[in-house]
């Protein structure tokens, strides 16, 4: 393919581009009705708009020219930027333990893209150590990027991919597997490799980061580091996400894959495990375990890995003066199985009502949970509930609804049997559904309150 | 053995050898010899409601120990746009500095701590930056880029300042010469620091997040006190619009010095404009200063590159330290290390500033790099020595020294000594180069002291968070439209006018220069009267009086005119303004009511004085014709009002007064 002289330049900008002899990357000096300008050209984000040209000054800053201000344009020299990041090879250390990380994609390896403007995932994992110099301390790393899609693309396909990876590692004899991801859906792709990925002998640790690793302030590094720390040292054979604890630099939690959730839309501590304690805390010199039982690590490379997944199952969000039509249409498009997130403790409007009897009749699989997030559902209490369970749908006790879902996909994966579907979904794999729920499993303080402020400047967010 | 030269001898000689003058001794023809160039980048708060990309009020200020919340970060480097790490950025890595933030929930969110991207730039302060940009002749840019410049010192939670340019290519036009802009940007500001201490700074978010308009100059200024002049004009620009903010730490400028084959320094954070002379003289001859030290080290030094320190790990036993210290080191379980220079003999007494020598350029970089507090360390030329001359013998034969090498011993925690012992190899060897490029922290004494290695271009990348904002013509036009008539023309011609300085600032931020111009030039009035009316009268009205209705300018050029029509004196103006002001929607008529106000003539005047005279011999037990007059005239003030001029009472006093003692002589 040519060079591209013009990266992301269209309509009028390239036209004036072309007109005047003006490549990207050359260094030029533009006349304009406001004034001369001096500066390289920068490549154009593809999605910002065709009036402007991008100039990165002697001190270099960048500045947009408007294209109907241009009187003139010179190119005086040319250099092409080389974007290249030095990548190391990760040094062996007699006695650490074995790391496998797999990349994914997302922000916790990547780099910026000048055409997009936008952050993408491009760091191999070997650049990622010229970065993260501290993980040779840790561990032996080796890499694989098993593909690269952001976080809200991953789906199905990916989890099953991931899963027969992880399981040929674990064959393989690593002692722990680290996942980088994006963080968006990771808490989906935590439950499903939960489910995928059973009685696993080594710690498998879900890590992203919630400001990307081209900024000094990311998270990235840190959490790197004790998902490694965890992988190579820790007891806790199972799925895991391990992100930050607080805001700080200080701590990271690691929470069940099953019970844990994205909880902020920009916050470094968004993951919470929700209706019970983490797992445990992780800094890169130790892990203090939280709760007493889990899966502990085995020296045997023994693991089942049960990649299925049925494509047709959804999510339903109910809210007041819900429609029938939505829950006709799923069923009419061949939706399989239906996981509602209802109100309070499992409810929806009585319109709906006809419309889940003729998809459990149909054979659909409809399950409840409780868009509360926190509790179970009790659909004995009020009448409205007995009548729903009436019609066919299923209390699926504490299961978070996107874990619900998930697992619902994974179990019509292997089988449409609605009795053999039902002992799955309410069989526990690894504490998708709780027996009980601790009295500290739900703890959303209130700021203002003077007992949580002094809680909250005594220690640190 | 040979003897070591007398460091106080030695500093007083390498400063004559540089040919240091005072700043008051320093005529433009020093200034030349050694190439004085400097630089100003002038930062200005701007006055808006809320912070550049935030919605937390803005200028809401705490106290160090008032917060209700504490967050912990660490900055890593990051590759820049072009693949390499900046050198800043690696420096300020090896300090392992812990950052602790102090957040008060009234004055920061969730964004000044890093923990939310930015929310759409301020557009109030956009068009204070664009007005500003316009006053300043800078070109206006097509599409303001959001750009992300590195700072690790963690001044920012983001590890980065959010910044744009606004215009390139402007200039100021001072009384003697044009001052070339290179370009203004709009920024946020950063946090307070409030300490930093080993390895843990800790800073407080109120200011982080405030809009700010940086001016940068180019190196046009060729002594001090016009570096000055450009940095008071500069100030003013901004101010004379009315949209900044004033006080303590509003307006703060870095200045850049550099001497001839030096380089560029950035002395930052001059909160004083006062400050900037001493500050740029000496830094000037402080880069002279290292130069001529890399003269005397290249005749020494061969083969530079092969240049190189030896050091050890010192025991404290062996040096046989005063009890105090030997405790000290004990108790904080500190290690001692000797480091020998080879050939620096006489460099670590070379002077640099005035009480200062390149030794201290050493210990400031202990402080910042390896993080050890000062005194971080001793040497063989110290003016006041921790060690004395035997001891130096012992540390000089457990290094293996020669007698032309200097002799240095540092102390601190034994993990940073590492970067202590390559900080000073790396000083030492710049020192072999000249002038390292470095920004400098101001201190009041005109001094100034290491604070980071200078960053480059290298350390801007674009904000992937924020979209470019385009400027169209038709928005620009509209804030032309509102930019207050302060050109140096206003300037110059007040400065004819005799006007004092003092009043400039508040006629041209009120955009007062028109009014001023109907005073002098329609109505003839005297300028200095004119100028002080509005600047110093007006201006105190304003800051006294509320307006029960709203008050125009205007309103004050027709109250001279309805003073010249009534016939009135025209001191009565000092009366009328307040009231005019208060009651602005009230008739001149009025006016003179509620003000007590009654014509009088001179000859009733005149009739006054007399008795007067004879009551206050009565009454008062000073003597004297100033305690006499003073009294008449306090006496007769409110009658002349309107009536008589001042001046024209005083005549029609000490007449009355000389006649008085005429008779009294007669008599």
């Amino acid at each position: 393919m040519a060079e591209d002289y013009f990266q992301g330049y269209k309509n009028k900008a390239l036209e004036v581009l072309k007109k005047f002899n003006v490549r990207v990357w050359g260094n030029c000096v533009v006349e304009t009705s406001r004034g001369k300008f001096t500066g390289t050209v920068l490549p154009r984000a593809e999605n910002d708009d065709d009036k402007h040209i991008v100039l990165k000054i002697d001190t270099g800053y960048n500045v947009g020219i408007a294209v109907d201000t241009i009187l003139s344009m010179k190119e005086t020299s040319y250099k092409k930027a080389n974007y290249k990041i030095p990548e190391k090879e990760f040094p062996y250390t007699q006695g650490l333990p074995k790391v496998k990380l797999i990349g994914t994609g997302g922000t916790i390896a990547s780099r910026l893209d000048y055409r997009t403007g936008a952050v993408i995932p491009a760091f191999s994992p070997g650049e990622l150590y010229g970065a993260v110099p501290e993980l040779a301390e840790v561990c032996n790393l080796t890499t694989e990027k098993v593909f690269a899609v952001f976080s809200e693309n991953m789906g199905p396909e990916q989890y099953k991919q991931l899963a027969v990876a992880i399981g040929k590692e674990i064959e393989n004899g690593v002692q722990g597997i680290v996942i980088g991801h994006g963080t968006d859906t990771l808490h989906h792709t935590a439950a499903a490799l939960t489910f995928m990925i059973q009685n696993p002998p080594v710690p498998i640790v879900l890590v992203g980061s919630q400001r990307s690793s081209d900024r000094p302030s990311s998270d990235a590094a840190m959490n790197l580091i004790h998902a490694c720390y965890t992988a190579g040292h820790s007891d806790i054979a199972e799925v895991m996400v391990c992100m930050f604890g607080p805001t700080s630099d200080e701590y990271g939690l690691l929470h069940r894959g099953t019970r844990v959730r994205k909880m902020h839309s920009s916050y470094r501590s968004t993951f919470r495990t929700i209706g019970d304690t983490p797992l445990a805390r992780v800094t890169r010199n130790g892990i203090t375990p939280i709760k007493k039982e889990y899966n502990h690590r085995r020296v045997d490379n023994k693991v089942t890995i049960l990649p299925y997944f049925d494509e047709k199952v959804a999510i339903v969000y109910y809210y007041p003066n819900m429609q029938p039509d939505i829950i006709d249409s799923l069923v009419d498009n061949g939706y399989k199985g239906i996981v509602i997130a209802g109100t309070g403790l499992g409810h929806v409007n009585i319109p709906l009502y006809p419309a889940l009897r003729r998809a459990c009749e149909k054979g659909v699989a409809v399950y409840m949970t409780v868009q509360t997030l926190w509790g179970y559902v009790h659909m004995f209490v009020y009448e409205t509930g007995r009548e729903l369970m009436a019609l066919g749908v299923v209390p699926a006790e504490n299961m978070l609804p996107e874990v619900a879902y998930i697992k619902l996909g994974w179990v019509l994966g292997q089988t449409q049997d609605p009795e053999e579907v039902k002992r799955l979904m309410l069989t526990p794999i690894n504490d998708d559904i709780t027996r009980r729920e601790p009295y500290n499993g739900y703890l959303i303080y209130q700021g203002g309150l003077p007992e949580v402020e002094e809680f909250i400047k005594k220690f640190r967010k | 053995m040979k003897t070591q030269p007398d460091p106080r001898r030695n500093y007083r000689q390498t400063l004559e050898d540089i040919g240091y003058v005072t700043l008051k001794e320093a005529r433009q023809a020093d200034y030349d010899r050694i190439g004085f160039m400097s630089g100003l980048e002038v930062h200005q708060q701007l006055k808006t409601r809320e912070k550049l990309f935030c919605r937390c009020p803005a200028a809401r200020y705490q106290k160090d120990d008032e917060y209700d919340a504490e967050v912990i970060r660490h900055m890593r480097p990051t590759l820049s746009e072009l693949g390499e790490y900046d050198g800043t950025a690696l420096m300020e890595f090896k300090t392992r500095k812990e950052i602790i933030y102090r957040i008060k929930n009234e004055t920061t969110c969730t964004y000044e701590v890093d923990d939310t991207p930015p929310f759409p730039l301020n557009r109030e302060a956009l068009d204070i930056a664009i007005e500003i940009s316009l006053l300043k002749k800078l070109n206006i840019v097509g599409e303001v880029h959001i750009t992300r410049k590195q700072y690790l010192d963690g001044s920012i939670p983001t590890g980065f300042q959010r910044t744009a340019i606004i215009g390139v290519e402007g200039e100021i036009e001072l009384p003697h010469k044009k001052i070339r802009l290179i370009q203004l940007s709009i920024e946020e500001d950063s946090c307070r620091e409030i300490s930093d201490v080993g390895h843990t700074r800790v800073y407080k978010t109120d200011r982080l997040g405030m809009p700010l308009i940086e001016t940068v100059t180019y190196p046009d200024m060729v002594n001090p006190q016009e570096v000055a002049q450009a940095c008071q004009f500069i100030r003013f620009l901004n101010r004379s619009t009315g949209k900044v903010l004033t006080g303590m730490g509003a307006a703060r400028q870095d200045v850049n010095v550099s001497c001839r084959g030096g380089t560029r320094v950035e002395i930052k954070g001059v909160s004083k404009i006062s400050y900037i002379p001493e500050l740029t003289h000496n830094e000037c001859y402080r880069q002279w200063a290292l130069l001529n030290i890399k003269d005397i080290l290249l005749k020494r030094i061969k083969k530079p590159d092969l240049w190189q320190v030896s050091s050890k790990s010192l025991e404290p036993d062996s040096l046989d330290l005063k009890p105090r210290f030997a405790k000290q080191i004990r108790e904080n379980g500190w290690q001692i290390y000797g480091v020998s220079l080879p050939k620096f003999q006489g460099i670590l007494s070379h002077f640099t500033q005035p009480g200062q020598v390149f030794a201290n350029e050493i210990s400031d970089r202990l402080k910042v790099i390896a993080c050890i507090e000062k005194p971080n360390m001793d040497h063989s030329e110290s003016l006041k020595p921790v060690l004395g001359a035997a001891q130096w013998s012992v540390v000089r034969k457990q290094l293996g020294a020669r007698h032309d090498d200097a002799l240095l011993i540092c102390w601190g925690p034994e993990e940073d000594m590492p970067t202590a012992m390559e900080t000073i190899e790396e000083r030492c060897r710049m020192a072999l180069e000249g002038v390292p490029n470095e920004t400098r922290k101001a201190l009041t004494d005109g001094t100034t002291l290491f604070e980071r290695v200078l960053p480059g271009a290298d350390r801007m990348y674009p904000d992937t968070d924020s979209a470019p904002i385009p400027l169209k013509n038709e928005d620009i036009e509209i804030l032309r439209q509102r930019i207050p008539a302060v050109t140096i023309g206003a300037w110059k011609q007040m400065q004819q006018w005799g006007i004092p300085e003092d009043t400039y600032e508040y006629i041209l931020k009120n955009n007062l220069f028109p009014l001023l111009k109907t005073l002098v030039e329609d109505l003839k009035e005297k300028p200095v009267f004119a100028g002080t009316l509005l600047g110093h009268k007006l201006k105190h009205v304003e800051g006294q009086v509320t307006p029960s209705a709203e008050f125009r300018y205007e309103q004050i050029a027709d109250l001279v005119k309805m003073i010249r029509a009534k016939k009135l004196e025209m001191g009565i103006i000092d009366r009328l303004l307040p009231l005019v002001y208060q009651h602005p929607k009230m008739d001149f008529e009025s006016l003179l009511i509620s003000m007590r106000y009654k014509p009088v003539s001179r000859e009733e005047i005149q009739e006054d004085i007399p008795f007067l005279i004879q009551k206050f011999a009565a009454i008062k037990n000073k003597n004297g014709k100033e305690a006499l007059t003073r009294w008449l005239m306090g006496q007769l003030r409110g009658k002349a009002l309107g009536n008589l001029s001042m001046k024209e009472l005083r005549t029609l006093t000490d007449d009355a007064i000389k006649q008085e003692n005429k008779r009294k002589k007669t008599t």
